[in-house]
Order: structure tokens, then sequence, then C-alpha cells
């Protein structure tokens, strides 16, 4: 009977943080479909005539087929570099004891933690003297900054659960540690690096305060921040229908991502390595 | 191959704790040597000095002629088989193996050939596409012996490879691991706190305690002389039965009983003292009813109430409670604590033929081989009445086994690394007739 009854509540939680979750999502995608003039004026959840005139009216748009650019490029190289950086620190944090390594960790949880919108101002300035304001490198360069320290932690977590015999076997067999590192803990780690790896992309991807604070045109303004600046089909119109529409489709390649590398993420690569 | 030197070889951890103290051991080119001793010897940290795992506080250790102290573990040219196994789990059992090989740059197809030849020794050839999550214990345990032996390394170092294997399977493994060793011939170090393994694998075996070596030597010297009152209980299965005695002239006044300690140099060991420890192998009892005549003049019997009998079928455990005085009793079960079996009262454990009648309640007769007893100094716990001229003779035996091994397995060598298992199989029967002390001592 027990288990009866807390299935059932379970169930019923479970729909309710879908619902909570997934209807806002739906909302947006109803909205991107539905004709432009048709807010405001028509109730209803479902659009009254379906049409993909707002997809073809965004993709029109050099301000956002520009940022979507934008947003790829600085996103994903801001992630290539950020994990690589992560996985080196994270693999010392995990196997070296050395001086100030707690230090280092409280200092990257630290940085996690400090509000971004402190430091766009000085930021501001600092780029337009160097020559970094509205270019790729002004976002690249804060989005690791701050991936960083998520990417420091979950890594050295995943490294600090990879058996130390694997390497210590690698050694012996004759590996350097730079072999073993590359050979062994590396494929093992891969799940860890991946699951790092989207969690930065995520956090570039999705940022606005940066994106809309430090740049001033195409050269390098991000999607969150281009859907700002979103004027629809023509002026006398709400862009609201438009603006939906980017939003779904600067979504869909996170789920995408997800969806593919979900059981990636949960499959630990590392079952069999020694007796379980 | 070459042999390993460790010359008062330290190693103290940052609180200052010496996990290894002072060890000088030589293990000679070929030897099986085993490292053996309850948790947290040392044995281990030993074994990974030795592979440069651990690094050396103080002493020096040699393999060859090289000091290693420095050397990193991938220039030792060492391999080991880790107590996990520490298999790839990434990689195929093709690849696992082909490791060393892969880093060592040799050619696709001596790397092939090498692989499928040791697959073909340790019958792994039908899982070489396998990865080791999909294999058993037994097929993971060979997987890493595998990488050990196919790099022509100078020793093979094994860390505990069979604790965590089932019984039965780990039966297996030792003989193969004694036939591989035999038919290879390279040096080796193998850890275990396993009684069984370390009588019957190895040539020598070296006891630690806290980091201390208290005695090397064939298992046989090991079981019949040992140095000290560590020794004598850890090595045998039940161990050896320490009595508190109280010495009156030649005779020992222990709870059993009283009895004479026998021979001369029993008596001059006891001379002088008030209290010592008798220590008696369960098998040098007998029920008296089961002795003949003239072997019971060589002996002597006491009479003591039997609390528990156990039939085993082959034999008869008799377990008899006796009462120690409080500071014995408290050394004593110190010392059953450190060797990992904390008996809860101090009990002889005794082995009697099978045949006896003795049951439980009874007081019954008990015939005692005083000829094999020791007398240990209840302070110092050293053996009083070790043999040296025995211990000498032990020796040359352990020796001369060794020798025949050694002729036995050297025409197999002269046929090619790739012998047939046959020619294996002969070794192995040489080496176990040639080696009646791990036999001897297992029973």
């Amino acid at each position: 009977m027990e288990t009866a009854r807390s299935r059932w509540l379970w169930a019923l939680a479970s729909l309710l943080i879908l619902v909570w979750t997934v209807f806002p999502i739906l909302w947006i995608v109803m909205l991107s479909f539905k004709q432009p003039g048709e807010i405001g004026n028509q109730k209803g959840f479902l659009p009254h005539h379906w049409t993909w005139d707002n997809y073809r009216t965004v993709f029109e748009t050099d301000l956002f087929t520009s940022a979507l650019v934008n947003s790829i490029g600085i996103s994903l190289i801001a992630t290539v570099i950020g994990v690589v950086f992560a996985t080196l620190v994270a693999y010392a944090i995990a196997r070296l004891e050395f001086p100030g390594k707690k230090a280092i960790l409280s200092f990257a949880l630290a940085i996690a933690m400090f509000p971004v919108v402190s430091l766009v101002g000085p930021l501001f300035d600092l780029w337009r003297d160097v020559g970094l304001y509205d270019t790729w490198p002004g976002l690249i360069i804060p989005y690791i900054s701050f991936a960083l320290p998520l990417a420091i932690w979950t890594l050295s977590a995943f490294f600090r659960e990879i058996p130390w015999e694997m390497e210590q076997a690698a050694q012996v067999d004759g590996a350097t540690t730079w072999q073993a590192f590359r050979k062994v803990i590396v494929p093992l780690a891969a799940p860890g690096v991946f699951t790092a790896a989207i969690l930065t992309f995520f956090f570039c991807w999705n940022d606005f305060v940066f994106g809309i604070s430090l740049t001033s045109s195409d050269r390098a303004r991000v999607v969150p921040a281009a859907l700002a600046f979103f004027t629809g089909a023509s002026e006398f119109q709400q862009p609201t229908t438009a603006i939906c529409a980017a939003a779904v489709v600067v979504t869909v390649p996170i789920v995408v991502i997800v969806l593919s590398f979900q059981r990636r993420i949960v499959a630990g690569l590392t079952s069999g390595a020694v007796k379980g | 191959m070459a042999a390993i030197t460790m010359k008062n070889i330290v190693k103290r951890y940052g609180d200052g704790f010496p996990a290894v103290n002072e060890v000088s051991l030589d293990v000679r080119d070929g030897e099986f040597m085993i490292l053996v001793g309850p948790s947290g010897c040392g044995k281990s940290t030993l074994l990974r000095m030795i592979v440069g795992l651990e690094d050396i506080t103080g002493g020096e250790m040699r393999i060859g002629e090289r000091v290693v102290n420095k050397i990193a573990p991938r220039q030792r040219n060492l391999s080991m088989v880790f107590q996990n196994y520490a298999l790839y789990p990434h990689l195929t059992v093709f690849e696992n193996i082909a490791f060393p090989l892969r880093l060592a740059k040799v050619p696709r197809e001596e790397v092939d050939r090498r692989v499928r030849e040791t697959a073909e020794l340790l019958e792994l050839t039908e899982h070489l596409d396998r990865k080791p999550a999909n294999l058993s214990g037994g097929q993971r345990q060979r997987v890493a012996m595998g990488r050990a032996i196919i790099r022509q390394a100078n020793a093979f170092l094994f860390d505990e490879p069979l604790s965590n294997l089932d019984a039965k399977l780990r039966g297996q493994m030792r003989t193969e691991i004694s036939r591989l060793q035999r038919r290879l011939g390279v040096t080796t170090v193998y850890v275990t706190h396993d009684q069984t393994e370390a009588m019957t694998l190895g040539d020598r075996v070296a006891v630690l305690r806290k980091g201390v070596l208290q005695q090397v030597g064939s298992p046989r010297e090991l079981y019949e002389e040992p140095v000290n009152l560590f020794v004598a209980g850890f090595i045998g299965s039940p161990s050896m039965n320490f009595l508190p005695a109280s010495v009156d002239g030649t005779a020992l006044d222990t709870p059993l009983g009283r009895f004479e300690a026998g021979d001369a140099r029993k008596a001059a060991a006891i001379e002088g003292r008030d209290v010592v420890l008798v220590g008696i192998r369960p098998e040098h009892f007998e029920d008296a009813s089961l002795v003949g005549a003239e072997k019971k003049a060589r002996g002597s019997t006491v009479s003591a109430r039997v609390d528990v009998t156990e039939w085993l079928g082959n034999e008869l455990y008799a377990y008899v409670p006796y009462e120690a005085p409080d500071d014995l009793a408290a050394q004593l079960r110190d010392l059953s604590r450190e060797l990992d079996s904390d008996q809860l009262r101090t009990q002889a454990v005794i082995s009697l033929d099978a045949a006896s009648e003795i049951t439980a309640g009874d007081a019954a007769e008990l015939w005692i081989d005083t000829s094999k007893i020791h007398i240990f100094d209840p302070a110092s716990g050293a053996n009083l009445t070790r043999d040296e001229a025995r211990v000498a003779e032990l020796a040359r035996v352990a020796e001369r086994a060794r020798e025949a091994q050694r002729r036995a397995q050297r025409p197999g060598e002269g046929a090619g690394a790739a012998g047939d298992l046959s020619g294996g199989g002969a070794v192995t029967a040489a080496g176990e007739e040639g080696a009646p002390a791990a036999g001897a001592a297992e029973t």
C-alpha cells in the first residue's frame, strides 16, 4: 500500500515539475508560430493560423544571423580554451599535493560567486582603453574566467574518482606523466570533460549581461543581446512573435546537445576498471 | 632480470611515522620473494618503494647494479600487478596487454605477435577483443598478469594479486603464478597476507611487523625455527599455542600441566628464568592413548579438560581453555590482535588424529612432542631455543630445491620463450618435488 501511494505522490510531483518547466517553453514555441498581429487581439494558447513567417523574418534579418554566428563562434572558442585549462588545473588539484591548493580552490569558488554585474562597468572602461571593446576576445576572456571555476570543480571531482592505480600502472608500464595523463586519464575522464564542456558552453551561450554591455555592433554582438534590439518585420508591429521565434532557434542547439550527450554524461566509463 | 638489494630502507610519512623502518633485504636474481605480515605492517609500502611509486626516505635501493632511489618508475623496467588489477577500462584486452609495448614504440607486427603469445599462455586468446568490464575476476587477473609479463622486465612485483578472488579461483591462480614464475625465471617480489600463498609460492619469505623486518628465510625455516613470538604466531594455521610457564629446575609448569623441558638445549634456555612462554604447534599434541610407548617416552603427557572439539574427517581439533596470569594474558591478547586473529580467550588449539575418541567435556590425556616445542622470552619475545645448525641445514635444503628447479626450467628456456604449455607443466611438477618445504609446511 505504502509503495503504491508513494508512487502516486512521486508521479504527481513529477507532473507538477514537468508542467512548471515545460509550459514556458511551449508557450514561446506557440507564440513563435502565431501571426504578428494575433497577439493582443485574439486569445488562445494555440495559434489560430500557424505560420512560419516569424522564422523567415528572423533569418532574413542581418542582426540575428550575424549574432548567431558570433554566439556560436564565441561560445565554442571559450568552451574549448576553458575546458583545456580546466582539465589541466583540475588534474593538478586532484593529483598533486602542493602549497596553495586550498587557496586556488576557494579562490575559484569566490570567482564563481562574484556578482557579474559589478564587473561590467570596470570591464567596459578597460576594454575600451585596450581595444577589446566589441570584439570576440573581449567576450571570450570574461566568459572563460567565469566558466573556469565551475569547470574546475566538476572536473576535479571526476578526476578524483579515477583510481590512482590506473595512472600508477601506466607509469610502471613505462609511461611518462604526460603519457599517463593523455592515454589513460583523459579517456577515462571523458564523461567529465563532456559535462564540463557542456556546462561552459551553456554559460557562454546564455550570457546576457556581458553580451549587451561589451558589444555595440554586429562585430561581436551575441544572440541574447541581439534579441533586445529586434524590431520585427515592420516598425508598426510588436516584434514579440519574431523574438519568440529567435528564442526558439537559440534554444534548439541546447536541447540537441543535451539529448545527444545525455548518455555520455550519465554513463560512467570507469565501470570494470577495478573489481566492483 | 636482476637482483633487488635493499639497504636500511626507511619510509617516513609526513607525521614522522615510520611505515618501513631500516629494512635490509636481498632478493636474488630469479628468486621468488614473499613479503608477508598483518595489515599495516608496511609490506605494500616496501613494494611500492621498489617499483618507485613511493619515495624512499632513507637507505639505498638497488636493482641490479643501479641505485634507483631517485629514478622514475618507468625507468626502472619493473612490471607490477596491482591488487585491484588497474586495467585500463577504455582499452580492449589486447590493447591492455599491448600497452607497455606501445609505449616502448615496439613495431606493430611484433606487438601483435607478442600479445598473441602472451594471451595463448594465459588462455585469453578468445577474449582479446573484449573490454575489462565484461570479464570475470579471474580473467581480469590474467589480463593484469599478461600486461606484466609481456615486457622483458627486470622483476615482477605483485601486490596482493589474489585477494579479490574467491577461494577456488585463488587456488588455481596461485599455481598459475607459481608455474609462470618458475618458467620465466624472473625475480619476483610478492606481497600477501595470506599464509598459504606465502608458504607455497615463495623461495623465501620475509615477515614484517610494524615496518620492521622480523625474519627472512625459506617457508620451512620460518615454520620450524621462528626467531620470535611474532613470526611463530604469524606463520602456521591454526597458529602456535603460547603457554605461560613457570620454571622449576628443568621442568615447566604450564596451565595444561607440568612437563619436562626435554633436551639439554631447552634446559639451558630456561635456566635461571622464572617465567617463559612455551610455544607448541597444534599438531605437536596427540591423544596419549594413540601414541606408542616408544614415541610416548620421547615426549610428555599432560591431562587437560577439553572444552570443544571439531571433527574434520582427516583430523580433530580440540580446544582447551586455560587461565594465564593477567600480565601475560594481556600480552598474548595484544599479540593475537596484532596477528589479526583477536582471540577472545586464552585457549590452546590442539590438532589430534581423527581416530581419537576424545569428546568435549572429557579430561583428556594429551601427549606433547617436547622435542618440537619452542621457549620464548616473555619480555622480548625472542625464541630462546632457535637451533642455528638446523637453520643452516634448512637453508641448504631450500637452496638445493631452488637449484633443482632452475636446472629443470633451463631446457624449457632453451626451446624459446614460446615453449608449449606441457613444458611448463613439467617444470611445475619438478618444482613441486623440489620444494618439499612448501608442501610440508602447508599441512
